[in-house]
């Protein structure tokens, strides 16, 4: 198989296995149970259970949800805004730009789980801390590409054929930029998910993220690591999960890529 | 300039802004009325938003940075003691990620093809997408727990700076050498790369000599960009291996509630990330005569 294939089917995986969790899960994810506590992979427990007995496997089936959802809703939210500012900026010129982009600097050079951990001291920790500091963190990065994306395209000639018909600059925006920046954006989105990913991950695991009682793989290794001598493979299984769907997504924005430009040849 | 305004009062006002008060947090659940109100007049909470900003700013540039809520000390003293070891940590993760990566994109460019390259290439997909702090919880568990000769935690040692800076360099390594790859394979692709060959030196002085020279910096350009991130995982590898750094410090301010001490940490971060990317661009300057500064 192409290795550009192992995205599609790496984050199908992830997200199937993320459905099957609604749908059926071994054991009840939160279910406390005292003599089964600490007990290795096997027979019973697929990947074994944690220290309050909770059965490992169904809550990595429970725990990405949340992950992916966040994630999903940050990032949309995120590359909303910052295209939204990234066309005022290509298009209007100026001081407007000058402004944004000054913006956009700054913003920059506060990383996400800096952005996070700012919040966190304000709000209680919890999921909403996670999405505002993915969503405004992945705004420099659009709004910037965007800005780019539209400068390039504002010099082609059939932007001004079109302007010289007397078309306004929204029409032109809805009619002739953004389907250009479709492909651009929807590699940079990908990527930008997988970052999310592992932000929220990190996040849950400093304890500012997503907070118990729903699981997260980030959450569980938090959890893990208090007694990782007793059940180390309770360090592995959350792990991978991140891991794989990070490497998924990637691919995926790799594929994009490639697609991109395998059009852009054919043209 | 302009930036380092446009953070102090970003940082400034999100805690001002954002719903919450801080005299309210700074009590919790016990408080009168009373002692809230005067918590608030010694806050300057009662002052306006302006006024407030510009005598914070103008204190923190002064290095008056408060004092911590919770430790009762001077925040700049507790600043201080953490910092040298989260920047030593921070330098020697680049370090060795170089070391790692510089080799490795350059066998890559090398030989694109052999079983190997393909191999590395892999590798160090998948490492770009491991969660550092898993990588560090990994580390600990076989290097500290399983074979037991690296100690898991603390500062006590050198020693102990051994696998947090491994942690922070491996994923920093495979995207270092994936950019030294496809700097090095530009590099050969260029002119004066064919000239040289036909004017019949030797291959390996052309790659070492020629290509290497181009190659290597679009490596240091990544490596300049990732200020931030490094930084930013900084605070989480001080976590995983209970290290003393600006990253526990932060997170101890944010648990607590500890909003002087939060805010002053945040804006030395985001200071020395700016200080870090200006300080580079100049270095990168120097260092290729080509690019050039308006």
């Amino acid at each position: 198989m192409n290795t550009s294939k192992w995205g599609i089917v790496l984050v199908g995986i992830i997200i199937a296995f993320t459905i099957f969790g609604y749908i059926y899960t071994p054991y009840d994810p939160s279910e406390v149970r005292v003599t089964e506590r600490l007990q290795s992979p096997g027979q019973g427990h697929l990947l074994g259970t944690d220290h309050f007995g909770r059965d490992v496997l169904s809550r990595i089936l429970v725990g990405g949800r949340v992950s992916l959802l966040v994630g999903i809703i940050a990032v949309t939210l995120g590359s909303a805004l910052g295209t939204l500012l990234g066309l005022l900026a290509g298009f209007r010129g100026g001081v407007c730009e000058e402004l944004l982009m000054r913006f956009s600097t700054t913003l920059q050079a506060f990383p996400s789980i800096l952005l996070a951990l700012l919040f966190a001291s304000i709000w209680e920790p919890g999921v909403q801390v996670v999405l505002w500091s993915i969503a405004i963190g992945n705004i420099p990065s659009f709004l910037r590409l965007t800005r780019s994306q539209v400068l390039s395209i504002k010099k082609h000639p059939y932007v001004e054929a079109a302007r010289a018909i007397g078309a306004k600059d929204l029409a032109i925006m809805l009619r002739h930029v953004i389907p250009n920046l479709q492909d651009a954006l929807l590699v940079q989105f990908t990527v930008s998910l997988a970052g999310a990913i592992l932000v929220e991950a990190s996040l849950s695991y400093l304890g500012v993220g997503i907070q118990p009682p729903s699981p997260s793989w980030g959450r569980m290794l938090r959890e893990a690591q208090g007694y990782a001598s007793l059940a180390p493979w309770a360090l592995l299984a959350p792990g991978v999960f991140i891991a794989l769907t990070v490497l998924g997504f990637n691919l995926l924005g790799d594929t994009w890529i490639f697609r991109r430009e395998d059009v852009l040849k054919r043209e | 300039m302009i930036t380092l305004l446009l953070v102090s009062v970003l940082t400034f006002f999100v805690i001002q802004i954002l719903p919450g008060d801080p005299a309210l947090l700074m009590l919790g659940t016990e408080g009168t009325p009373e002692v809230y109100a005067r918590l608030r007049s010694e806050m300057n909470l009662d002052r306006p938003l302006l006024e407030r900003y510009v005598r914070w700013f103008m204190d923190f540039l002064q290095g008056q940075w408060g004092n911590s809520w919770r430790y009762s000390m001077p925040v700049r003293e507790l600043v201080a003691r953490a910092f040298p070891l989260s920047l030593s940590l921070a330098f020697l993760a680049v370090g060795v990620a170089l070391l790692f990566a510089v080799p490795t994109g350059m066998f890559m460019a090398a030989k694109p093809r052999s079983v190997s390259a393909r191999f590395l290439s892999v590798i160090t997909q998948v490492g770009l997408g491991l969660p550092q702090f898993w990588v560090g919880l990994l580390l600990i568990q076989t290097f500290a727990v399983s074979l037991g000769f690296l100690p898991a935690g603390g500062s006590s040692s050198p020693l102990s700076l051994v696998l947090p800076t491994l942690t922070l360099a491996l994923p920093r390594a495979a995207i270092l050498s994936r950019f030294m790859r496809v700097g090095m394979a530009d590099a050969l692709k260029q002119d004066y790369i064919r000239t040289a060959r036909a004017k019949g030196l030797a291959r390996n002085v052309v790659f070492f000599k020629h290509a290497l020279r181009n190659g290597a910096l679009a490596v240091l350009t990544v490596a300049g960009l990732q200020f931030a991130e490094l930084l930013a995982g900084t605070i989480v590898v001080e976590q995983v291996f209970g290290l003393p750094g600006v990253g526990q410090l932060l997170l101890a301010g944010v648990f607590q509630r500890d909003l002087p001490l939060v805010q002053a940490v945040v804006m030395v971060i985001v200071f020395l990330i700016l200080l870090l990317d200006l300080a580079f661009d100049l270095g990168l300057g120097l260092l290729d005569p080509r690019i050039r500064y308006e």
